[in-house]
């Protein structure tokens, strides 16, 4: 299968900037100034059905085109680099192996969209991907490819690299607004939706860092070309991110729509130690979990959420039959307990009390009427809160039970305990406090 | 006095660096997150008078910087510890044996998860996930260095070459692991 993006993804090293030209790099941002103007670039976007690959999966040209170009304000552009979701790790592979390639498809989307500014929003602890991107920005300054007359073009585009400082929810969009303007990241409510109001008061354009570097490929060889590599409505491919107990885990560059099973067995290796597979994770820590027989499915945003799950962030965890899924939920519930920023009550209370019932399960101390407990508390926390980060918490919270029920009965009943729970780990919540929510307090 | 306890905090060096990072954004503040790892970096860790030097800078309320150095888990606002293991214990590491990884270390170190050695040393985190879930189960170093694939004999490794001080920055070949 061709490789897109994951072709650069060789050696320790970044592609520096001569390597990247060499290669044929940056010819799509020379073309786009005289082949397109704006709007006929946004048309072109449209055509690929590129989706946006940071979680949501909106049509990138449709996201664009809601943009208004007549306010009188600067519109700005922001990469969203957070990554954040848990079993995502592809947008670091990028900043690190080619960051040129996201430096270009900025430009486009830059040029699309009338934006001279763009922000770079880099999670807190990719420490040597800041720097290599950083090093990157610095290298196609001196070059001329930003600052004032980019490549010679009467057209200015200034980069500004941002580092975040640890925290799950700076990268829901507003939440990455407000951190960028200098607050803590409590996400905003929406509408007004960024595009119209969006970083300090202007029409914001956010994309994921995997979005916009696809878009060198579509100007390079075509959008109906990129849109016929995926599915219905699913253009192109995407960097599939596969861990957990599989023989090969790693980045995957596959066609949207890729069959699930063919992805475990022929790409990653199949599960370790040939054991049986016993559940998976599609899209990402919020993604609502398969159970093994639910592998036979194209990997895409609609094949996925019509099965009552999502594509997300295109992270994948296999989990083989020697999991505890009652671990496993208390692991992903204590996930959510520590990143919900306490905004909203029903998640900063929700995910604080689901992580305090599930460690009494783990911690041996369940109660029969716990599994109830638990899908009433999931019953308040989807849809009633400002950003998406409970839907995504209820999303496990739902599936785990729903699908694997009579192991969290026998396991409350036979009074089981996990090593992740046992005395001297911690004591439940003891240091979840950035939202302060119930978890704090035990 | 915020002028004393400005020029006092933003020392020339840490001044004129500070200027160029206010200067990339449309407002003062929002330069906030990378003027605090900047005197974190410099500092040790985030006292209250530098936050308050901090916000008469910024022209913020303190309370506003507070809540930023309380909001984000990369700033320390006590003194840290010279070696630092940050073991992730989300899905992926856990399914790849992060619990023994960090039971390890508390062993060996003689700390619980979240403490520090008296002799201000070794500290030991439980986090979540770094996104490096190829390489699980991982630690972060000293909030830099990605290590991941563990086991306990890894981590004795890891142990002895932090002792003599090596100060080995993050290898690409360690995190490209496809
Ligand atoms: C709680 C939460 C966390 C998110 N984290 C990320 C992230 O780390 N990276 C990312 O690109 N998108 C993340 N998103 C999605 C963003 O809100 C947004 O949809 C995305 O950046 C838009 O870019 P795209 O259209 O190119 O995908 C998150 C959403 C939520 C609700
Ligand atoms: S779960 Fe540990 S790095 Fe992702």
């Amino acid at each position: 299968m061709e490789k897109l993006i994951s072709k650069y993804f060789v050696g320790g090293e970044s592609f520096g900037l001569d390597a990247y030209e060499k290669d044929g790099g940056y010819g799509a941002a020379r073309l786009i100034f005289d082949k397109f103007d704006a709007k006929g670039l946004i048309e072109e976007v449209k055509k690929s059905n590129l989706r946006g690959l940071g979680g949501a999966g909106f049509p990138t040209g449709m996201k664009w085109s809601f943009v208004p170009q007549n306010t009188g304000k600067p519109v700005y552009l922001v990469v969203n680099a957070d990554e954040g979701e848990p079993g995502t790790f592809k947008d670091k592979y990028i900043l690190w192996h080619v960051p040129h390639l996201l430096i270009e498809g900025m430009i486009i989307a830059a040029y699309a969209n009338n934006v001279h500014k763009a922000y770079v929003y880099i999670r807190g602890e990719y420490t040597e991907p800041y720097r290599k991107f950083q090093q990157a920005v610095d290298d196609a300054y001196a070059r001329g490819y930003l600052g004032k007359n980019i490549f010679g073009k009467k057209y200015d585009l200034e980069i500004v690299v941002h580092r975040g400082a640890g925290a799950y929810i700076c990268g829901e969009e507003t939440g990455l607004l407000e951190s960028l303007e200098g607050k803590k990241g409590f996400p905003r409510l929406k509408p007004p939706f960024p595009a119209v109001v969006g970083l300090f008061g202007c029409p914001t354009v956010i994309n994921n860092v995997e979005t916009l570097s696809y878009l060198p490929f579509i100007i390079n060889r075509g959008a109906e070309w990129f849109a016929k590599l995926g599915s219905e409505k699913n253009g192109g491919m995407r960097l599939f991110c596969v861990s957990g107990h599989v023989k090969k885990p790693g980045v995957y560059e596959l066609p949207l729509g890729i069959s699930l099973r063919k992805m475990i067995y022929e790409i990653a290796g199949g599960i370790r130690e040939d054991r049986k597979l016993k559940a998976v994770v599609p899209g990402g820590l919020s993604a609502a979990i398969l159970s093994a027989g639910e592998i036979d499915i194209g990997m895409d945003f609609d094949q996925l959420k019509a099965a009552g799950s999502m594509a997300g962030s295109g992270g994948v965890i296999v989990l083989d039959e020697t999991v505890s899924m009652v671990e496993a939920l208390m692991v992903t519930m204590r996930f959510y307990a520590h990143e919900s920023c306490g905004q909203c009550s029903p998640c900063r209370e929700g995910t604080g009390w689901v992580y305090k019932i599930l460690s009494r399960i783990t911690g041996g101390h369940g109660r029969s009427e716990d599994i109830h407990n638990l899908a009433d508390i999931c019953s308040f926390m989807g849809g009633t809160t400002i950003c998406a980060l409970a839907d995504g918490a209820a999303m496990p919270l739902r599936s785990y039970p729903q699908k694997f029920r009579s192991e969290f009965e026998a396991y409350i009943r036979e009074k089981r305990s996990s090593e992740a729970q046992q005395p001297g780990y911690e004591s439940a919540g003891s240091e979840i406090k950035r939202g302060e929510g119930v978890g704090a307090i035990l | 006095m915020n002028q004393e306890l400005i020029s006092k905090i933003f020392v020339p060096e840490i001044k004129k660096k500070t200027d160029a990072l206010v200067a990339r954004y449309e407002t003062r503040r929002a330069s906030i997150l990378e003027v605090l790892r900047l005197l974190m970096d410099y500092y040790g860790h985030l006292t209250l008078e530098i936050e308050e030097a901090v916000a008469a800078y910024l022209g913020i309320p303190p309370i506003d910087v507070r809540e930023v150095v309380t909001f984000y888990t990369l700033f320390y606002t006590a003194p840290k510890a010279k070696k630092r293991f940050n073991v992730c214990r989300t899905l992926s590491c856990h399914l790849m044996g992060s619990d023994k990884m960090i039971r390890y270390l508390e062993n060996k170190l003689g700390i619980k998860t979240g403490e520090m050695t008296p002799d201000g040393e070794w500290s030991l985190h439980a986090v979540e996930c770094l996104g490096a879930c190829e390489i699980a189960p991982m630690l972060q170093f000293n909030d830099d260095r990605f290590c991941g694939h563990l086991t306990e004999k890894k981590l004795d490794e890891l142990i002895e070459s932090a002792k003599k001080g090596e100060q080995k920055t993050s290898s690409g070949k360690k995190q490209a692991a496809v």
